[in-house]
C-alpha cells in the first residue's frame, strides 16, 4: 500500500533480537540449547540469579556480535561496557538484565533493502549484546490464568539487539528488511533465525505523517509479530489504523500494541502504573570491554562474502539474472552448491535453471542442501549428459528426482554415467529412426499435423508426444520438433 | 530538599516494597534526612573528574564458549517456595 | 589449655602437628564453647557440628600423613553472607530464611580445601548493612567485653566468636568497615584485603564495587595465613585480580625501620573519644620508636567519604537485592493473588527497616532525573578519594590511624539515628572506596574496652600492611588479651 492509498507516509523502525549460536550461555557455562532437555535443567547459580552468583562474559558471544556488526557495516566501539537494566518480572531472575546502554559494542551501520525497483538504505543505529530472559507459560491465557510457570533454561542465553533507524516507509520494506537481516545472520552463522521458535524476534516503532513532512508523528510500538508475514500484516494494519485515526481527527496515543494474528488487528496493551524507570548503571561485576583493532580486523578478515556481494558477483561474472542471483544466494550452502555445479564446466544459465528448478523442488520438501544425495559434481555430470545428447531433458529430470529421493549419495559424474548405463537410458537421436517415427506420428495424429502445418506451434505437442510414447521417452524432443518444422516448411 | 510521601510511594513501587501508607510520611522524613546528608558530595568540585565505576585492576575477564555442568532441575527448583516440577510456580501476572 | 582457641591458628597448628591435641578434640572444644557462650553472645545463627567433625577427622588424617596445610584442623566460623553448600544461609535476613545454597563461596571452599574446620555460620547485620550488628533480623550480637554493648558490624558475629574464643578465626566481609570496625571494638585482628584480592563468588552481594572478603584472627601472622589460603584469581568472579599472590608470611618480620608512616590529619575526627585518640597516638609513637618515620599527611576528601558511600552502596544494593523476590527462593507471600502483590509483600515483610531504607535511597539515587546528581556525582567524588590515597602513597609507605572514632557503644545507643550510626564508619569507608588493603589490630583499651589501630597500604601491598601491623603487635601484648568471658574456658 503506498502513501497515496492511505494518504500518509509511514515511518518505521525495527528492533530485532536474535539469539546467538553459542554453545554456552552469555554469563555462565550452562548449555545455550534451551529447547533440549527438561525445563530448568540448564541452570546454575549464575543464571538462576541466586544470591552470591556472579557473571563471566562468553568471549565467543562478543566476537559474534562484532561479526554481526561488521556484516551490517557498523563502527565497532573501542571502549564498550555492560549496564544493568533494572526491572521486576518473574522470567528475569536477578531483577535486572545485563545489557548495554550508552556504550554499545557497535553503532552506525546500514542494510540495503530492495522492494520491486525501489532501493532503500536502512540505517542501523546500533548492535549490542545482552542476555535473554527465561520463559513464562500460563495455564490458559495470560490474563485469566491463576498462576504462571517459570522455566529458566533460556535465561542468560546471549542475545544481540539490532536497532534500525526509522528509515522504512512501508510494511513491505519492513518485511524485506527482516528477511535480509535474517539472511545475513544465518549466512554468517551467528543465529538460526527462527522467528516462529523465537530465536529471532522483532518489535516495530510505527508513526505516520503527511507525505513530504519532516516532522515525526507519535510513535506506537508494535509487538508480537512472529513471522515475516505477521510483520507485513501487522504494520500494514497499524499504518492504516493510524491513518484512519488522523483522518477522523483523533490523536495517536503513544503506547504499545500487540499484533493479534487471529483478529488481524493490533490491540493496546495495558499501560503500567508508573512507567518503569530502568535505572541503568554500569555493571559493577564486569570489567569494561576494550575492543582492540587487531581483534576487529581479525574478525573482519574471517567474514565470508556476504549474500548481496555474492549475488552481484554471480550476476556480473556468471551472467545469471539479478532475480536468479538473489534466489541462488538464499543461503550460503545453496550458493556454494550452485558454484560447484558451474565449476564442473556446465554453463551458468543451465546450472541456475537446474538449481532453482529440480534441486529447489527437493529442498522445498524440507531437505537441507547439505543432505542432498546428488552432490554438485554429480549434477554437473548429469547436466553435461543432457547437453551432449546422451539423454534428453525429461530423462535427466526423472533421473535426478529418482537419485535425489534415494538414500545413496551420488557424488561424481562417473556415478551418473553408471546410473544412466544401468537404467539403459539413452536418447534416440538417430535421424533416420526419428524420421520414421515422425512419419508414424503424422499418420496417427492427422489433425494435429494439419494444425501444426497451419501455424499452430502448440499442436506439435501431440506429435512429439506420440514419438515420445513410441520411444518410451527416449527421443530427443528438440530433434523431433526440428524434423516437424522442416517438413512443415517443405509443405 | 524534601522527599514527599508521593515520591516515596513512587520509589517504593519501583523497588517493589509494599510499604503501608501510614509509613510513608515517617519514611519520607527519614529518607529526606539521609539525602540531605549525602547531598554533601555536591560541595566537591568534580568538573573534569572521571567517575570511578570499579576499583579493581582487571582488564579482561572472559570465559571460553564451553558447556559446563548445570545443577539440574531438582537443585534449581529446590529453594522455590512454589513449584510444579519441573517448573517454578508464580502467581498470576495480572489483576 | 591445649584446646584453647584463643591461642590462634599458628599455635594450634603447632599443637596439632606435635600431637598435643587432635582436630576432632578442637572441634568438640569449639562446639562446646559455642554452647557455653552463645546463649549470651548470639554470635551464631547456625552451627555445623557434623561438617565440623567430618572436616576435623579429615584434617587429622592429613596431619598424621604429614601433608596438612596451615589451616588444617583449626576451628573457624563463616559469616552468614557467605554461601556454604547445603547449609542455610540467611545474610541475617528473614527474606532468606530457609535458603540453602547449592554451592559454596570460593573463599570458603579454599579454606575448607586447606582443612579448615567450620563450626557454624555467624550472625551479622542484615545483608551486611550496619555498624553494630543490631540490624540482624535474628537479634543482635553482644560484645564479649561487655554484654551490654555492641560488637560492631556488620560482621559482629564473627568478631564476637573469635574474641570469645569460640573459634580461632572467622570469615568476615568489609564494604564500609564491616571487618575492621568490629575487630577494633572486640579487640582482635581484622583484615580487609585489596579489592579483588579475594573472590566475591558466593558472597551475597551488598555493594559490588565495595564488597571485600577478609578475616578475623587473633594475630597478624594468622591473618597472613588465612589470606594466603583464600587469596588469588577466581575465574568465577570477573572482578577478581590476577595479581600474583605474595608470600605473606615472609612480609611479617621486616620491622619498620626506614618505613615512612603517614598519619592522616583528617582521621582525628570531631567526636572521636579521647581514650581512642590517646591509644592511637601512643601506638604511633611506639612505631616511631621502632624506627618508622612518622609523616603528617592529608587526605582532604576524608570528610566526604560517608556521603559518597551512602550513595554508591545503597545504589548498588538496591539492584543486587532485586533478586530477593520470593520466586526462586526465600520468603514469599504464598497467598498473593498476583505477581506484583507477591513482590510487594514478600519484600516489605522480608527486609528489615535499615535494608528498606537503603534500597529506597539507592533506587532514588539511580532513578531518572537523579542519576547524574547522585550516582555519577558520587562516583566522581570517589575518584577524588582515590587520588587522595594515591597522593599520600607517593609520600609514605603506609598510613596509620584509628579504626573507629569510639569504643563499643551500648546496644540501642545509635539505633534511632541512622546518620549517627553511619558515622561510625568515617575512618574505614575511605579504604573501601579506594579498594586499598587495611587491617585493624588491638592497640589498647579505653574505659575497659578495646581500641583498634588501623594500618592502610597501597593496592596489593598487603605485605607492607602486615609488616607494620606485625611489628606493632610484636612490641605489645594486646593480642593476648581476652575478655573475661573467654577466660572461663576449660
Amino acid at each position: 500500500m503506498s502513501a497515496v492509498a492511505t494518504g500518509v507516509e509511514a515511518v518505521i523502525g525495527l528492533e530485532v533480537h536474535a539469539e546467538l549460536l553459542t554453545q554456552s550461555k552469555m554469563f555462565c557455562a550452562c548449555s545455550a540449547s534451551y529447547l533440549a532437555g527438561e525445563p530448568n535443567s540448564h541452570t546454575c547459580p549464575v543464571c538462576l540469579g541466586l544470591p552470591g552468583a556472579l557473571p563471566v562474559m562468553n568471549r565467543r558471544a562478543i566476537e559474534l556480535t562484532i561479526k554481526t556488526a561488521l556484516a551490517l557495516n557498523c563502527e565497532i566501539a573501542e571502549f564498550s561496557k555492560f549496564d544493568r537494566k533494572n526491572y521486576f518480572y518473574p522470567d528475569l531472575p536477578k531483577g535486572y538484565q545485563i545489557s548495554q546502554y550508552d556504550l554499545p559494542i557497535s553503532h552506525d551501520g546500514h542494510l540495503d533493502v530492495r522492494t520491486g525497483d525501489h532501493h532503500r538504505r536502512v540505517g542501523i543505529t546500533r548492535v549490542h549484546l545482552e542476555e535473554d530472559t527465561g520463559k513464562l507459560t500460563h495455564a490458559g491465557a495470560i490474563h485469566t490464568s491463576q498462576s504462571s510457570l517459570v522455566d529458566l533454561n533460556r535465561a542468560g542465553v546471549p542475545l544481540i539487539e539490532i536497532v534500525s533507524e526509522p528509515d522504512m516507509r512501508s510494511a513491505e520494506e519492513a518485511r524485506e528488511y527482516m528477511q535480509r537481516l535474517r539472511q545475513i545472520l544465518v549466512w554468517i552463522g551467528v543465529s538460526d533465525g527462527r522467528m516462529e521458535e523465537g530465536s529471532l524476534r522483532c518489535d516495530a516503532n510505527v508513526s505516520v505523517r503527511a507525505p513530504g513532512s519532516t516532522e515525526l508523528g507519535t510513535k506506537v510500538e508494535v509487538k508480537n509479530m512472529n513471522s515475516f508475514r505477521a510483520v507485513y500484516l501487522a504494520l500494514q494494519h497499524e499504518i492504516e489504523r493510524q491513518a484512519a485515526a488522523l483522518e477522523a481527527g483523533e490523536e495517536i496515543v503513544q503506547e504499545t500494541r500487540g499484533w493479534n494474528e487471529a483478529k488481524g488487528v493490533t490491540i493496546s496493551q495495558r499501560r503500567k502504573e508508573y512507567a518503569d524507570d530502568y535505572r541503568y548503571f554500569p555493571e559493577p561485576d564486569l570489567p569494561p570491554l576494550h575492543l582492540d583493532r587487531a581483534l576487529v580486523d581479525r574478525i573482519r578478515a574471517e567474514l565470508p562474502e556476504l549474500p548481496a556481494t555474492r549475488a552481484d558477483r554471480l550476476e556480473r561474472d556468471l551472467g545469471v539474472s539479478a532475480d536468479q542471483a538473489d534466489l541462488l544466494t538464499d543461503t550460503v550452502e545453496l550458493a556454494d552448491y550452485f558454484e560447484a555445479v558451474v565449476a564442473t564446466g556446465v554453463p551458468a544459465a543451465e546450472a541456475a535453471n537446474w538449481v532453482l528448478g529440480e534441486v529447489s523442488r527437493v529442498l522445498n520438501t524440507g531437505v537441507l542442501v547439505s543432505a542432498l544425495t546428488v552432490r554438485p559434481e554429480a549434477l554437473g555430470g548429469l547436466v553435461a549428459r543432457k547437453l551432449d545428447g546422451t539423454i534428453n531433458n525429461n530423462q535427466a529430470k526423472e533421473l535426478f528426482a529418482e537419485l535425489a529421493g534415494g538414500d545413496t549419495v551420488v557424488a561424481t559424474a562417473a556415478a551418473i554415467d553408471e546410473a544412466i548405463q544401468s537404467r539403459g537410458l539413452r536418447q534416440v537421436s538417430d535421424t533416420a529412426e526419428l524420421e520414421r517415427l515422425v512419419d508414424e506420428a503424422i499418420a496417427a495424429q492427422a489433425k494435429a499435423w494439419e494444425d501444426f502445418r497451419g501455424g499452430n506451434e502448440r499442436a506439435s505437442g501431440a506429435l512429439v508426444g506420440y514419438v515420445m510414447k513410441q520411444t518410451k521417452g527416449q527421443a530427443s524432443g528438440p530433434a523431433v520438433t526440428e524434423i516437424l518444422r522442416r517438413r512443415a516448411q517443405a509443405g | 530538599m524534601k522527599l514527599t510521601a508521593e515520591e516515596v510511594r513512587k520509589v517504593a513501587h519501583l523497588a517493589r516494597l509494599g510499604l503501608p501508607d501510614e509509613d510513608l510520611e515517617a519514611l519520607s522524613t527519614e529518607l529526606t534526612r539521609i539525602l540531605d546528608y549525602v547531598d554533601k558530595v555536591g560541595e566537591l568540585d568534580t568538573e573534569a573528574i572521571p567517575p570511578t565505576a570499579q576499583v579493581g585492576d582487571v582488564v579482561e575477564a572472559f570465559r571460553e564458549d564451553e558447556v559446563g555442568a548445570s545443577i539440574g532441575t531438582d537443585a534449581a527448583i529446590a529453594n522455590a517456595p512454589a513449584s510444579e516440577r519441573p517448573y517454578i510456580r508464580v502467581a498470576a501476572m495480572q489483576e | 589449655m591445649t584446646a584453647d582457641l584463643t591461642a590462634g591458628i599458628a599455635e594450634l597448628g603447632r599443637r596439632l602437628r606435635a600431637g598435643d591435641v587432635t582436630a576432632v578434640e578442637l572441634a568438640d572444644a569449639a562446639l562446646g564453647r559455642v554452647e557455653q557462650v552463645d546463649g549470651e553472645l548470639h554470635a551464631f545463627l547456625a552451627r555445623t557440628p557434623e561438617l565440623a567433625r567430618e572436616s576435623a577427622a579429615a584434617a587429622d588424617a592429613a596431619i598424621r600423613a604429614g601433608n596438612a596445610d596451615a589451616l588444617a584442623g583449626v576451628p573457624m566460623a563463616v559469616k552468614d553472607v557467605l554461601c556454604l553448600e547445603g547449609v542455610e544461609t540467611t545474610a541475617g535476613s528473614k527474606i532468606l530464611k530457609g535458603f540453602v545454597p547449592p554451592y559454596t563461596a570460593t573463599t570458603v571452599a579454599r579454606a575448607l580445601a586447606a582443612g579448615a574446620v567450620p563450626v557454624g555460620k555467624t550472625n551479622c547485620d542484615e545483608f551486611a548493612m550496619g555498624s553494630s550488628n543490631e540490624n540482624s533480623a535474628y537479634g543482635p550480637v553482644r560484645n564479649p567485653w561487655d554484654l551490654g554493648r555492641v560488637p560492631g558490624g556488620s560482621s559482629g558475629g564473627s568478631a564476637a566468636a573469635v574474641a570469645a574464643g569460640a573459634v580461632a578465626w572467622a570469615f568476615g566481609t568489609d564494604t564500609g568497615g564491616s571487618i575492621r570496625q568490629p575487630a577494633a571494638l572486640c579487640g582482635i585482628v581484622g583484615l580487609k584485603p585489596t579489592y579483588g584480592r579475594t573472590s566475591r563468588y558466593g558472597l551475597i552481594a551488598f555493594a559490588s564495587s565495595l564488597d571485600h572478603v577478609g578475616c578475623f584472627t587473633r594475630t597478624v601472622a594468622d591473618s597472613a595465613t588465612v589470606l594466603q589460603a583464600i587469596a588469588g584469581h577466581d575465574p568465577m568472579d570477573s572482578t577478581s585480580s590476577r595479581h600474583p599472590v605474595d608470600d605473606y608470611a615472609a612480609a611479617l618480620g621486616g620491622g619498620v625501620k626506614g618505613l615512612r608512616l603517614g598519619v592522616p590529619r583528617e582521621y582525628f575526627v570531631e567526636g572521636m573519644e579521647a581514650g581512642v585518640s590517646d591509644a592511637v597516638r601512643a601506638a604511633i609513637a611506639a612505631l616511631e620508636k621502632e624506627g618508622a618515620e612518622i609523616v603528617d599527611v592529608s587526605l582532604p576528601r576524608t570528610d566526604y567519604g560517608v556521603a559518597i558511600y551512602y550513595i554508591i552502596a545503597p545504589a548498588e544494593a538496591s539492584s543486587n537485592l532485586a533478586r530477593m523476590d520470593g520466586v526462586r527462593f526465600g520468603h514469599s507471600a504464598p497467598d498473593a493473588k498476583t505477581v506484583i502483590d507477591q513482590y510487594m509483600r514478600a519484600r516489605a515483610e522480608g527486609f528489615g527497616p535499615e535494608v528498606r531504607r537503603r534500597i529506597m535511597i539507592g533506587t532514588y539515587a539511580l532513578s531518572s532525573g537523579y542519576y547524574d546528581a547522585y550516582y555519577v556525582k558520587a562516583q566522581k567524588a570517589r575518584t577524588l578519594v582515590r587520588q587522595d590515597f594515591d597522593a599520600a602513597f607517593e609520600k609514605v609507605d603506609a598510613l596509620v590511624c584509628a579504626t573507629s572514632p569510639t569504643v563499643a557503644f551500648e546496644l540501642g545507643a545509635k539505633t534511632q539515628d541512622p546518620i549517627a550510626m553511619y558515622l561510625n564508619d568515617v575512618l574505614t569507608i575511605p579504604a573501601d572506596l579506594a579498594g586499598v588493603p587495611a587491617i585493624s589490630i588491638p592497640c589498647g583499651f579505653s574505659e575497659g574496652l578495646p581500641v583498634g589501630l588501623q594500618v592502610i597500604g597501597p593496592a596489593f601491598r598487603e605485605d607492607v600492611v602486615f609488616r607494620v601491623a606485625a611489628t606493632y603487635e610484636g612490641i605489645t601484648d594486646w593480642s593476648s588479651r581476652v575478655p573475661p568471658l573467654a577466660e572461663a574456658v576449660a
